[in-house]
């Protein structure tokens, strides 16, 4: 149901992209992985990530799915957001980048 | 052992081994947080390797959620002993415990962290299941 909602919102916005640079030590490993998913989920919008700009995407909401992106310290994390919320969105994600999930 | 977080669905783990049910709940706490309930068990009730459905029984009352309850075990033995814990549970919560086809440490992890999201006892398992996908 959630993610019905989520698609009808993504339906109607226009999606919003950006990118950063991992700089946390063992880039999106488990605990990192388990910080972006816990984050993506409290929002409405659609939120995906990908090693690059044009994809393959994956849902930033699926903790599985966020592991085997297995994205490496120094690689560069694309994201596209696309909901009611998703500049709030964008900016929460692209922060806990930034922060190094808080384990820089 | 134990702490909750209400509405989201909790989680039990069940090992034969109460140190590897012991530190799988450590990596949930640790990772994940404090927003969803969550209990261990692990052993026989000589305190040897196994499991024993009285332990499971008070693991699934410890980390009772109204949105549920999902088990990771890890072999056999832990398996079945849940089964016949959930079919011994009062009859309106039989319905709302589930056991997770997927491994352990992991699935616990990621079965908390779909919870800590709010997500449903279907969803919960779901997500603890792709590991196997």
């Amino acid at each position: 149901m959630h993610d019905a909602n989520a698609n009808r919102a993504a339906q109607t916005f226009v999606p919003l992209t950006a990118s950063a640079v991992l700089v946390n030590p063992v880039g999106l490993h488990a605990r990192p992985s388990v910080k972006l998913t816990q984050c993506a989920k409290g929002f409405a919008a659609k939120i995906e990530i990908a090693l690059a700009v044009d994809g393959p995407w994956t849902d930033a909401k699926s903790p599985v799915k966020v592991m085997r992106v297995k994205a490496p310290q120094g690689a560069t994390l694309y994201f596209r957001v696309a909901g009611p919320d998703g500049k709030a969105a964008l900016a929460a994600v692209l922060a806990l980048v930034h922060d190094g999930f808080g384990e820089a | 052992m134990s702490s909750s977080g209400p509405g989201n669905v909790g989680i039990v783990i069940v090992s034969h081994s109460p140190k590897i049910a012991e530190g799988a709940a450590d990596m949930v706490r640790q990772m994940v947080g404090d927003a969803v309930p969550l209990a261990w068990t692990g052993g026989d009730v000589d305190g040897g390797l196994g499991t024993n459905v009285a332990g499971i029984l008070k693991a699934i009352e410890t980390a009772w959620s109204p949105a549920g309850v999902a088990i990771l075990v890890d072999l056999g033995g832990a398996e079945t002993n849940s089964e016949m814990a959930v079919e011994m549970l009062p009859e309106g919560r039989r319905a709302r415990v589930l056991v997770c086809n997927a491994p352990v440490v992991e699935g616990a992890v990621i079965a908390a962290t779909e919870s800590s999201g709010g997500s449903s006892l279907a969803a919960v398992k779901r997500s603890a299941e792709e590991f196997y996908a």
